[in-house]
């Protein structure tokens, strides 16, 4: 376990190089696109001297290679650059939606693992019963059922109908709890469903696979409980593959939900970045992309280290 | 269970005791979310919608776009249209409790003027000076004889910003915004709501009946409605049509629509680039044959609901400019199919592009099949807007799908759509008789003389016809029953004063 520190650092290391083709890849994408951000801008008020001003204020006109030198210095002290639509700085609007993203995510990951862990563990012990039919009916249905359309229905039925929840909006955590988690209540539901089906699919496999090999067989043997075979024996193994897409899954969370958010008026990433891409508000999209690299590559990186302190045998090859 | 219901009781006992028990509060749902809230830096039609609560300008419009008071009380044209004086009202505070006074318009008109980020420039391009006559009376100087300069100082221009804040903040004012209308600035949270509290000097306060107003963007019309129907918010705008009858028939809520003054055309490349090179773009009887192919009254029922009125020129037939000597022209398919064998033609291959919107789509489908019938073979070519724009400006496109918000006064949507150099031109049409017509009617203050000149314009244009237009929509709003008091406007704002919320 010493080694672990060391672990983290080398991959962190190796992070960098990732960043910076992302960066590139991104600003280059971006720059291919047509459109020009100072036009989407000035939308139907088009004065040709106001918008070489602006071209010319927010370096436009330079060599695209020059623009890119330019925000990765910036980048370098701390410095995003600011929004073309609001003259926000880009690191402070990532600062405001952040914490909404991963609120969000929390709680879709958190419906996602009780819904669709202990359905796939179900379906794999009643492997071919009505029970595996039902659990896998649910999860095709949950992968099936648009986002978009689940939304608004439960707007309908939950807030419109019954007056039971907000129909969208969003409170801060801190200013009010309980408001905040009635807000993010269904749209994290919304997102958690179509995460189940995907774990519960793969809990299902992986807890297959281990339920048919030889020492779950000893185990039986033994005389164990039913119960200990499967959750202290099976379950911790197929839990490796399980771990790895939960991490993944939360990864693909924080660069925003496009649909749900937009349903549900959350002010998260997908909002954000979408008005961004369609304003080519570019020091925004590169800002928000970068941020959600970086939560890709940390939560891979958990997702190794949680490996290591679930299975004893991958510490030797640190 | 028990412990929560507890928790949920305290709260909501806390909550209840905590605001004065008169506060009334008022949730408006908007469709976007407004950009800066500066006046000279704004861009966006929300972002109006807020400075009508917000700033106060210094003259208003009427619902019948007639010009009156606001916080100028009298004014009055000069040699020959070249000089605009103003008498300011007496006693008006900004929200920081610094006096509106002359020195504080000149200030405002002049940061218009000058400020890099401006974007009002062009609206007061006919400023030569502006000064102060009096302690109240202000004095615009022009370049030339300019009609239009009443109606932009009806809208951002002519929102006066306190001097104080402006000089304070500089382009950053937005983060801020101190003004001198009945709402004054509380916070705003990108992408989840701007909120703002009545101002206690207001000039006009005893017509506030508001004590709080937050506004919310919601871009998805169904939600904005559940959000109505579901009690989170009070008032929206921009209803879709399509949601029209379901509000009429809800006892809980109230309906008001009127048809903007803005308008829904097709553009077609008649001199922009090599592009125009095609056989709409060269021949006019072609383009007068596809605008005879379309059944439009038949199209505003079906696409709108029959909340949209057809139309022909670029202001709604309803309105006092609209000439009504062209008038918008019946379906005549055997006439069109005349015309494009006239113009030498069997098929006309089209390709127009479109914004990648459900509603445009439906539309140019419709208007797609019934072309068919005359003799074009359309091609639909669906693109994001920012990418249309920069086709259309750029004259990469044969027909473009196009709207226009609209403009108070009729200059703001014909002239620079329509003469030589116009900044939207983007048709890139030109013809001396109507640059001629569109120009002198700028500079007169005579209603006659101008309505005159655009009826000239309209027959030459009518029959040219660079720009095909389809109608007009109507601004849609819905609010609760006991929101009282909202006079519809065909610029699509939501005056707030003498609005009412009952228990």
């Amino acid at each position: 376990m010493v080694q672990m520190p060391v672990y983290i650092g080398k991959r962190l290391l190796v992070a960098i190089p990732t960043l910076l083709i992302i960066s590139i890849f991104v600003f280059s994408l971006q720059k291919l696109l047509p459109g020009d951000p100072i036009m989407a801008m000035a939308g139907e008020e088009r004065d040709p001297a106001v918008l070489e001003q602006l071209r010319e204020k927010y370096h436009l006109n330079d060599p695209i290679p020059l623009q890119y030198v330019r925000w990765l210095g910036g980048v370098a002290q701390g410095d995003l650059g600011v929004s073309l639509r609001t003259n926000q700085p880009v690191l402070e609007l990532i600062g405001q939606k952040l914490p909404v993203t991963i609120q969000l995510a929390i709680m879709s990951m958190f419906f996602a693992v009780i819904i669709g862990v202990p359905m796939g563990i179900l379906a794999a012990v009643k492997k071919n019963t009505i029970l595996d039919y039902i659990a896998n009916l649910v999860a095709l249905s949950g992968l099936s059922v648009p986002n978009f359309w689940l939304g608004i229905m439960l707007i309908l039925l939950i807030s419109v109908n019954l007056g039971w929840l907000p129909a969208s909006g969003f409170e801060s955590i801190f200013v009010d709890p309980v408001r905040s988690i009635q807000t993010m209540l269904m749209p994290s539901f919304v997102l958690g469903t179509g995460l189940a089906a995907t774990l519960m699919r793969h809990t299902r496999s992986a807890m297959l696979g281990v339920l048919s090999s030889d020492y779950i067989r000893t185990a039986r043997a033994k005389g164990l409980s039913p119960r200990e075979v499967i959750l202290s024996h099976s379950f911790r193994n197929a839990l490796l593959p399980v771990v790895t897409l939960s991490a993944l899954l939360f990864g693909e969370l924080l660069a925003g939900a496009v649909l749900t958010e937009q349903i549900f008026t959350v002010p998260g990433f997908g909002k954000l970045i979408v008005d961004a891409v369609f304003n080519r508000d570019y020091a925004v999209v590169q800002g928000v992309v970068m941020c959600t690299a970086v939560g890709f590559i940390v939560m891979n990186l958990a997702a190794d280290i949680l490996y290591v302190l679930l299975n004893p045998r991958l510490r030797a090859t640190l | 269970m028990n412990q929560i219901l507890r928790l949920t009781t305290a709260l909501a006992f806390g909550v209840l005791t905590a605001l004065p028990a008169a506060a009334v509060e008022l949730k408006i749902g908007l469709q976007d979310d407004a950009d800066v809230l500066d006046p000279a830096q704004s861009r966006s039609f929300v972002g109006r919608i807020v400075y009508t609560a917000m700033c106060d300008k210094l003259v208003d419009v009427s619902p019948d776009l007639k010009i009156i008071p606001q916080l100028a009380t009298d004014w009055a044209w000069s040699e020959g249209g070249k000089v605009l004086t103003m008498k300011l009202r007496e006693g008006v505070k900004f929200h920081d409790d610094t006096p509106l006074d002359a020195a504080a318009v000149v200030t405002t008109i002049e940061r218009n003027l000058t400020m890099a980020e401006s974007r009002r420039k062009s609206e007061l391009a006919s400023v030569e000076k502006v000064e102060a006559a009096g302690p109240l009376e202000v004095k615009f100087t022009l370049k030339q004889p300019d009609a239009t300069l009443l109606a932009q100082l009806s809208d951002r221009a002519g929102m006066i910003v306190s001097p104080k804040a402006a000089k304070e903040l500089g382009a950053n004012f937005g983060s801020k915004p101190v003004c001198a209308g009945p709402f004054k600035f509380v916070e705003r949270v990108q992408q989840d709501r701007i909120v703002l509290e009545k101002f206690k000097d207001y000039w006009n306060k005893d017509n506030v009946f508001i004590d709080k107003v937050t506004y919310t963007p919601i871009p998805d019309s169904t939600v904005r409605l559940a959000n109505l129907q579901s009690g989170d918010l009070d008032f929206i705008e921009r209803l879709a049509p399509t949601d029209a009858a379901a509000v009429k028939g809800d006892s809980k809520l109230t309906y008001a629509d009127v048809v903007n003054i803005g308008n829904m055309s097709i553009y077609v490349n008649v001199g922009n680039g090599a592009r125009a090179n095609n056989p709409m773009g060269k021949d006019k009887r072609l383009r007068q044959a596809f605008s005879l192919a379309m059944d439009r009254e038949a199209l505003m029922q079906i696409v709108f609901e029959g909340t949209a009125v057809a139309g022909n020129q670029p202001f709604p037939p309803s309105s006092a400019w609209f000439n009504k000597a062209v008038p918008v022209p019946q379906r005549d398919v055997a006439k069109a199919k005349a015309l494009i064998k006239e113009a030498g033609f069997d098929r006309v291959p089209v390709e127009i592009q479109i914004p990648n919107n459900p509603v445009v789509q439906q539309t140019m489908q419709i208007i797609q099949s019934m072309v068919a019938e005359a003799g074009f073979d359309v091609t639909l070519k669906s693109t994001e807007f920012a990418t249309l724009l920069d086709e259309q400006t750029r004259g990469n496109y044969q027909l473009s799908r196009s709207d226009w918000s609209g403009r108070v006064d009729p200059d703001g949507n014909i002239h620079q759509f329509v003469t030589c150099k116009g900044g939207l031109n983007d048709t890139k049409y030109c013809n001396a008789e109507v640059d001629k017509l569109l120009n002198e009617a700028r500079a007169s203050t005579d209603e006659k003389v101008r309505k005159q000149k655009y009826d000239a314009a309209a027959v030459i244009l009518n029959d040219e016809q660079p720009m095909i237009y389809l109608g007009h929509q109507s601004w849609i709003w819905a609010m609760k029953k006991n929101v009282t008091g909202f006079t519809p406007s065909p610029d699509g704002m939501i005056r707030l004063i003498g609005l009412k919320k009952g228990s």
